[in-house]
């Protein structure tokens, strides 16, 4: 049995031949990040795009704010949450076909919610179920990837293996700062590079990896300029400036989609609340820094550039913000539920037939099983 | 065809050549297998096993990858969630590590953590053990670390006719195979047809390669890979002493076929494991484990197991004591005759 879909009607067609580039300096990102809200560049903005995005982004912060009180009460084991980092998820899922493929990281669950995933299947891997709660081939979305860095290499070899297939498919990557240090991360750029595959990377940097900041991390004039070694085009916007991350990360996608190659995208972002529900943040960083970054709420921006163009009025935040609570309520409900598992479950899908080994202890614990049951009757 | 004329088909083949060919016809037959490592293309692989693959399918077929084992493996993760069917070839045994990570983290578990959505048809190859005079990270033997993760098929053939055909059979499965190669017996020959490759039994299943004739004192050897010729040697040898050995060539670690284990075992009331690699913490204690849960009514004596010793693969100038010969397994074999002096010892 293969598990390609059309085994017949595949043909790997080879990559074009790629030359290194010898002058570095179209790789190189600007020294600023990129910014378009509140500056004269967005007045080319396309209004529908604009509130499209400020919708995703007040849904977004309800999600996280949910799925933060959902741990409160027991129904959620853990919550990374990616308040203040909201532009950049649901930018990351906007700019994709629905042909493309997403990588997320275990803090990208809400791209993968703005991507078209049901908020609470999103969770299952942080509500602890199951590993993970959705066919990813149905949504183009990889499990999230709890091993830093890991799922790199995966959207890169992804994204080879669509273009040798003849599609025009491309796969968006998603990493925190902290995760550019690891090994992975330089053996995916440097593969993508070398196989000018069409993958995206979205580096969110947030400013730390649980309590390292940035500068314990790297010793790069960014994590953008990182790049240029690998001889890919590295890319530094605000993080906060969701129509700015847009429009870089939607330059990197057509880019990779018409054979390009890649591009590395640094994101600079920060991370509003703790690590995790369960981190205290206020051990490792300081009040003022925070109150800084909640002055460039993500939000905030993109209300005020609506407000200044009269693209949207009191109803139209009212409307979102009401269908942010309507998401809201139902992923509460769907959280409510008491999760039934099956605990003979655990044998299926080690492999595609479960080996002599596995039968023998899936009897010993249906065994069990039955005692038990039969002990809850008497 | 009559069977004179398969018979004449039949010449000399080594392993390297069977491992070759079943590369190319699962290469020829599904256009889903891709073939990545270093060196893999242009050179054919430092053991030559992929040449000829990039000329024949093209680069983008036979794939010359950066340095980088995790980059190789992880890349095949995304390849196989495309639906294509990687063969990645690991260049030596110890430089497979840095990609346990990917094969520990994602590799094993994909499937059981998307509850079947993404299967991982990936063939990892890795060229293993010693006895080829290599230096330092070129002999390990490292099933153990394979075998101990679950999700993992973990296989190694020992015969021209099963490198062909396991390799078949593990590029053709849907789930993750780490394919151990005994590099020692590379050169190995035997009379085998290329065009008319002989059907060996299915992964999963041990196969006794020398049945006890019913003559003297009988002792199941269960042994796999490169022992496996070692442990032939030793059968013949022990005739000599009056013992009548049965030697079980397992071929595939995960699954573990104790079926055929335990029925060799009860017929000859002793058994030995024979691995070269480090004896603590490896195969040879879950075998002996294996053996003594479900055949105990049927042991003379204790299971016992010779294996390297716990020490980092020595260099090749001492590697020969290191490695278990065809005497350490006849000193095992006479341990074993339990009612002389090994009692008397014990009792102490
Ligand atoms: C390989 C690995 N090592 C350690 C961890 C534990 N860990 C979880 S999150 C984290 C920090 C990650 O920081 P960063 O990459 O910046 O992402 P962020 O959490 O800020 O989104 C660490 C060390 C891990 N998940 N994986």
């Amino acid at each position: 049995m293969t598990v390609l879909e059309q085994p017949g009607a595949y043909r790997p067609t080879p990559p074009p031949a790629w030359r290194p580039r010898l002058d570095p300096a179209p790789l190189l990102p600007d020294p600023e990040p990129v910014r378009l809200l509140g500056t004269p560049a967005a007045a080319d903005l396309d209004p529908g795009l604009l509130t499209r995005l400020y919708r995703e982004l007040v849904r977004g912060r309800r999600y996280n704010a949910q799925a933060t009180a959902l741990t409160k009460q027991g129904r959620l084991a853990v919550y990374p949450s990616s308040t203040g980092q909201e532009a950049c998820q649901v930018a990351a899922a906007m700019v994709l076909e629905e042909r493309d493929w997403l990588f997320p990281s275990y803090r990208d669950t809400l791209a993968a919610v703005v991507r078209g995933l049901d908020p609470a299947q999103a969770l299952t891997l942080l509500r602890g179920d199951w590993h993970n709660g959705y066919d990813p081939r149905e949504y183009r979305v990889a499990p999230l990837c709890t091993p830093l860095a890991t799922q790199l290499p995966h959207a890169v070899g992804l994204a080879h293996a669509a273009r040798l297939k003849g599609d025009d498919v491309v796969a968006l990557a998603m990493v925190g700062d902290g995760g550019t240090s690891e090994g992975d991360f330089h053996e995916a750029l440097n593969f993508a590079a070398v196989w000018q595959a069409p993958v995206v990377f979205l580096v969110q940097n947030n400013g730390f990896a649980i309590s390292v900041p940035l500068a314990k991390q790297t010793a790069a004039p960014s994590l953008a300029h990182k790049a240029v070694g690998y001889g890919m085009p590295g890319r530094l916007v605000d993080g906060n400036d969701a129509a700015a991350v847009h429009q870089v990360l939607g330059e990197a996608v057509r880019r990779a989609r018409e054979g390009g190659g890649p591009t590395l995208v640094e994101a600079v972002t920060y991370r509003l609340d703790a690590h995790t529900n369960a981190d205290d943040a206020t051990r490792y960083r300081a009040e003022e820094e925070l109150t800084a970054w909640r002055a460039h709420d993500p939000i905030d921006l993109m209300e005020a550039e609506l407000k200044g163009r009269d693209l949207i009025d009191e109803d139209g935040m009212a409307a979102a913000r009401e269908a942010a609570e309507d998401m809201a309520r139902a992923l509460r409900d769907r959280m409510n539920d008491d999760p039934v598992l099956e605990p003979m479950e655990l044998f299926e899908h080690v492999y595609a037939e479960k080996t002599g080994q596995l039968r023998e202890q899936a009897a010993q614990l249906r065994a069990e099983l039955d005692a038990e049951s039969q002990e809850g009757e008497r | 065809m009559t069977t004179a004329a398969v018979e004449t088909a039949r010449k000399p083949a080594t392993m390297a050549q069977a491992l070759g060919r079943a590369l190319r016809d699962a290469m020829a037959e599904d256009p889903a297998v891709h073939v990545l490592g270093e060196d893999v293309g242009t050179l054919g692989g430092v053991f030559r096993i992929t040449d000829g693959l990039a000329k024949e399918f093209g680069d983008h077929r036979c794939t010359d990858t950066p340095l980088a084992e995790a980059g190789i493996l992880g890349t095949a993760v995304g390849m196989a969630m495309y639906g294509l069917r990687p063969v990645v070839e690991m260049q030596f045994d110890a430089f497979a590590y840095p990609a346990f990570e990917q094969l520990i983290s994602h590799v094993s578990r994909m499937r059981n953590r998307t509850r079947g959505a993404l299967p991982m048809p990936i063939t990892v190859r890795v060229p293993y053990g010693g006895g080829i005079g290599g230096v330092e990270h070129h002999s390990d033997s490292s099933e153990a670390y394979y075998m101990a993760t679950p999700g993992l098929h973990v296989v190694t053939p020992a015969t021209v006719a099963d490198a062909y055909g396991m390799l078949r059979e593990a590029i053709a499965s849907d789930d993750p195979v780490v394919f151990l190669e005994p590099k020692r017996l590379y050169w190995s020959k035997a009379d085998w047809s290329a065009d008319r490759p002989e059907p060996v039994a299915p992964i999963g299943r041990a196969v006794v390669r020398r049945p006890a004739t019913g003559q003297g004192s009988p002792v199941s050897l269960i042994t796999y890979g490169p022992s496996l010729p070692v442990c032939m040697e030793a059968a013949e040898a022990a005739r000599a002493e009056g013992w009548d050995l049965e030697v079980v060539d397992l071929r595939s670690l995960v699954p573990f076929d104790d079926e055929t284990v335990c029925a060799s075992v009860r017929r000859t009331g002793r058994a030995l494991v024979v691995h070269e690699s480090p004896g603590f913490g490896g195969p040879g204690g879950e075998i002996a484990a294996r053996i003594t849960e479900r055949c105990f009514h049927h042991l003379e004596a204790p299971v016992l197991r010779v294996a390297g010793f716990d020490i980092p693969y020595p260099p090749p100038m001492v590697e020969r004591h290191h490695l278990p010969g065809v005497d350490r397994v006849l000193d095992a074999v006479a341990r074993l005759q339990w009612e002389s002096e090994w009692t008397e010892g014990s009792a102490d």
